[in-house]
């Protein structure tokens, strides 16, 4: 009980100080860090390069240098990237992934070259079409281009030694965090909604091979528990769950997410990779894989049905959508998930949010409301 | 007699026909298709499927003031605010399926290429899950290099064998490569007459309005592949010729006295005023980005030209490139300002438009306003503002001009 409450405080403490916390990391590693941005990125050869892959999933901070290059209605996570990249946050990054998966990150890919032209930056751009041979090849090309990158930048080579290690490496952490987020599904009591995002989320800055030890050993112990109950029992779907104000009303509520299809927690690692071949086919394929996220083209659009099966496999009692304002993607999703989960009986939850967001009331009203409606 | 017609009238009943062929082509039972605007069309019109194209239908229904219904419904649905106007009209015109501006048959199947953006993609999704309906999906990566990728250019060739094999499924006919040079060609001619024509206005006075340039776009759009098309540029670019020949401007009344680039799609609900404003101080717009966008060059039977081609959509291209072209417009065009339209729709665009202004003004020196609108929701332009800062525009270029006639121009 202790060594498990000593994990949760830890991760806690680790996931609210990401710049302290990666400062940490490298010098515990010995490793100089590269910056990921959303949505994917090939951690993995990040990783095999060397490097220690740290998430930049923006935060909650006021923005004026940004101002110089992005309008008030793009996506306040880009908006705080280029504002943190401008202000020297990221001074200490070796280099910038980033994915151009929406128009707005091929706006900012364009940005960063000249807002913060210290930190090199790679861009990294899916295929929209990974299904076909074509697409797979392309992507396998497109990785093949980022490893000789991260070589460059590392100044040595990544072997394929390097790259297999990291890749079954990141499918350990992956295989971890599934098995996390079952077990907190049955343990709302001692993970709520709160710290469920933020134990996941400390893993943007920590090592995976530390963070895949710690967050097991908190797995292996909450199996251990009883199932605890709670008043209500949601999925919450969306980029990601912050500000955490948003998750302190829910926990006040009682009310747990017991499953997430977010684009920062599930997203990353529901997908299982294939079982046979070489590290880089492997990435390939599960990218090829991928269902139900927004910035993956998808013209079965298969997320509001995955919605309702997560609703079902874990007994919940409605869906929250935490929808960032100005992201494009996941707005385009949401009539026909909406459309879809009203079909089924689901109640749907829909809250705005932004990075920047101060105040709480709307929110709180609306999730009481939820919350008085079905409890 | 199509060759006793004036470009005008020409481009008029061209529309017309495009229209009413799709409308009649569903009622026959043939297939429809839905496009965007830079697609590889070629495909299409060699299966002889008869296309619409959503963004220029959205474009006609905003520029008749028909969009608020359409926009309405969509946002009932879920469509948040903040997403493309071009989109929302066009999802909420699958539910009411009539306007008094314009009417397109539903479509059979849509085709989408992401040369233009990202929520084209999301939009077409949506259309396809909607009418339960296949998608053919032409995705060309973001080069965020200046020249197009290698290995992009294998992985788009490699969706065209793709996607005319998932044609030939949806069709149930062969594909004919023979059609398919012959349409290559009638398509490479029709974008080579579309900026010859456009190039017209290089000349001082401009024989072209771009405002006109708005209208023939329609064509350009919607059907490329097509020997009338091909046609009706050559008409308007030897009209223009013979202007300029004469030293005609663009109005029959008033005298062009500014040059400008307008930046952006236009603000199709408040295309008057926004032209009138320019007219009224004799600002013409003689260029954008519009006449690059369709110069869509290759050689005949060259699927990898092809694909660069349509890759190298300026929208899909990195800033260095997007800042090179506009000061080449900037030099060829002796332009006196820019205009940039901040489409609240085109987050594309936008997000790029501060930087793109910066360094256009620092290449060059010439001014520059930014403005607030949208391509079809009526809601964000301001009358005021539009002219305040046309105004502004106007009192910089005359410094300069000024300036220049001093001497001390830098």
């Amino acid at each position: 009980m202790n060594s498990a409450n000593a994990i949760i405080e830890s991760l806690c403490e680790k996931a609210a100080h990401p710049a302290r916390t990666v400062m940490e990391s490298c010098k515990e590693t010995g490793k100089a860090a590269v910056g990921c941005f959303p949505i994917y990125t090939p951690e993995e050869l990040v990783y095999a390069a060397g490097f220690l892959p740290v998430g930049m999933w923006g935060g909650n901070t006021e923005i004026k240098l940004a101002d110089r290059y992005l309008q008030g209605f793009c996506c306040s996570i880009m908006r705080t990237n280029i504002e943190f990249g401008m202000r020297g946050v990221y001074g200490k990054l070796k280099a910038v992934l980033l994915p151009t998966l929406c128009d707005t990150l091929k706006c900012v890919c364009e940005n960063w070259k000249v807002a913060v032209p210290k930190v090199p930056l790679i861009p990294v751009v899916y295929p929209q079409n990974r299904t076909l041979p074509s697409g797979e090849v392309y992507l396998r090309e497109e990785l093949e281009r980022i490893r000789t990158e991260l070589s460059r930048i590392s100044g040595e080579e990544m072997t394929q030694s390097h790259i297999e290690a990291a890749f079954a490496l990141y499918e350990n952490y992956r295989r971890a965090m599934r098995a996390f987020c079952e077990a907190a599904s049955t343990h709302p009591k001692t993970i709520n909604a709160k710290t469920r995002h933020l134990m996941i989320k400390a893993g943007y800055f920590l090592d995976k091979a530390d963070y895949t030890l710690q967050i097991s050993a908190l797995t292996e112990y909450l199996n251990q528990l009883p199932e605890e109950p709670c008043a209500m029992r949601v999925v919450a779907t969306g980029l990601l769950s912050e500000p955490v104000g948003l998750l302190d009303i829910l926990a006040e509520h009682d009310i747990a997410i017991v499953a997430d299809d977010l684009a920062q927690e599930s997203r990353q690692f529901r997908t299982p990779a294939r079982e046979t071949g070489d590290a880089i086919s492997r990435m390939v394929w599960r990218t090829a894989d991928m269902r139900g996220c927004p910035f993956l083209f998808e013209p079965e659009k298969t997320r509001g049905e995955m919605l309702i099966d997560l609703v079902r496999a874990h007994r919940a009692d409605a869906v929250i959508a935490f929808q960032m304002k100005f992201c494009d993607p996941e707005e385009f999703d949401y009539p026909i998930y909406k459309a879809e989960l009203e079909e089924a009986g689901i109640p749907l939850l829909y809250l705005e949010v932004e990075q920047q967001m101060d105040s709480f009331n709307q929110s709180r009203t609306r999730i009481e409301s939820l919350s008085e409606m079905l409890i | 007699m199509e060759n006793a017609l004036t470009s005008k009238q020409l481009l008029a009943k061209l529309q017309a026909e495009h229209y009413a062929g799709a409308m009649q082509a569903k009622k026959e039972g043939k297939l429809v298709a839905w496009a965007t605007s830079i697609c590889p069309q070629e495909l299409l019109e060699t299966l002889d499927i008869d296309v619409v194209y959503p963004e220029n239908h959205a474009a006609a229904v905003g520029a008749r003031k028909d969009a608020p219904q359409f926009i309405a419904q969509a946002e009932g649905k879920g469509y948040s605010t903040d997403i493309c106007s071009y989109a929302r009209v066009s999802m909420g015109y699958v539910d009411i399926q009539h306007s008094e501006a314009e009417n397109i048959p539903l479509p059979d199947l849509v085709f989408c290429c992401s040369n233009i953006c990202n929520t084209a993609l999301k939009w077409y999704e949506n259309l396809a899950k909607t009418l339960h309906i296949p998608l053919v999906m032409f995705d060309m990566p973001f080069n965020h290099t200046f020249d197009i990728p290698a290995h992009s250019i294998r992985y788009m060739r490699g969706q065209i064998e793709s996607a005319i094999t998932q044609l030939e499924e949806i069709t149930k006919k062969k594909f004919d490569y023979d059609k398919f040079g012959e349409v290559m060609k009638i398509s490479t001619e029709t974008a080579l007459w579309w900026r010859r024509a456009t190039d017209l206005g290089i000349h001082t006075p401009s024989p072209l309005n771009g405002f006109d340039m708005f209208n023939y776009m329609a064509m350009i759009v919607c059907a490329r592949g097509k020997a009338s098309t091909r046609d009706l540029f050559k008409l308007w670019h030897d009209e223009m010729a013979e202007k300029v020949k004469l030293g005609k401007g663009p109005w029959k009344e008033g005298e062009e006295l500014y040059r400008i680039m307008w930046d952006g799609i236009a603000c199709w609900p408040h295309l008057s005023v926004t032209y009138k404003t320019l007219k009224q101080y004799g600002i013409n717009m003689v260029t954008s980005t519009y006449p690059e966008s369709w110069t869509i060059v290759y050689e005949q039977n060259d699927l990898d030209g092809m694909a660069r081609a349509y890759s190298a959509n300026y929208a899909n291209r990195n800033l260095d490139y997007g800042t090179g072209n506009v000061i080449k417009l900037v030099n060829d065009f002796d332009l006196d300002g820019i205009v940039y339209h901040s489409n609240r729709s085109c987050k594309l665009m936008d997000f790029r438009q501060y930087e793109v202004q910066r360094r256009i003004e620092e290449a060059t020196g010439v001014p520059s306003v930014v403005f607030d609108g949208d391509q079809t929701d009526p809601r964000i332009f301001s009358q005021a503002q539009y002219e305040t800062r046309i105004q502004a525009l106007l009192e910089m270029m005359e410094k300069n001009r000024l300036a220049k006639q001093r001497g001390d121009w830098k």
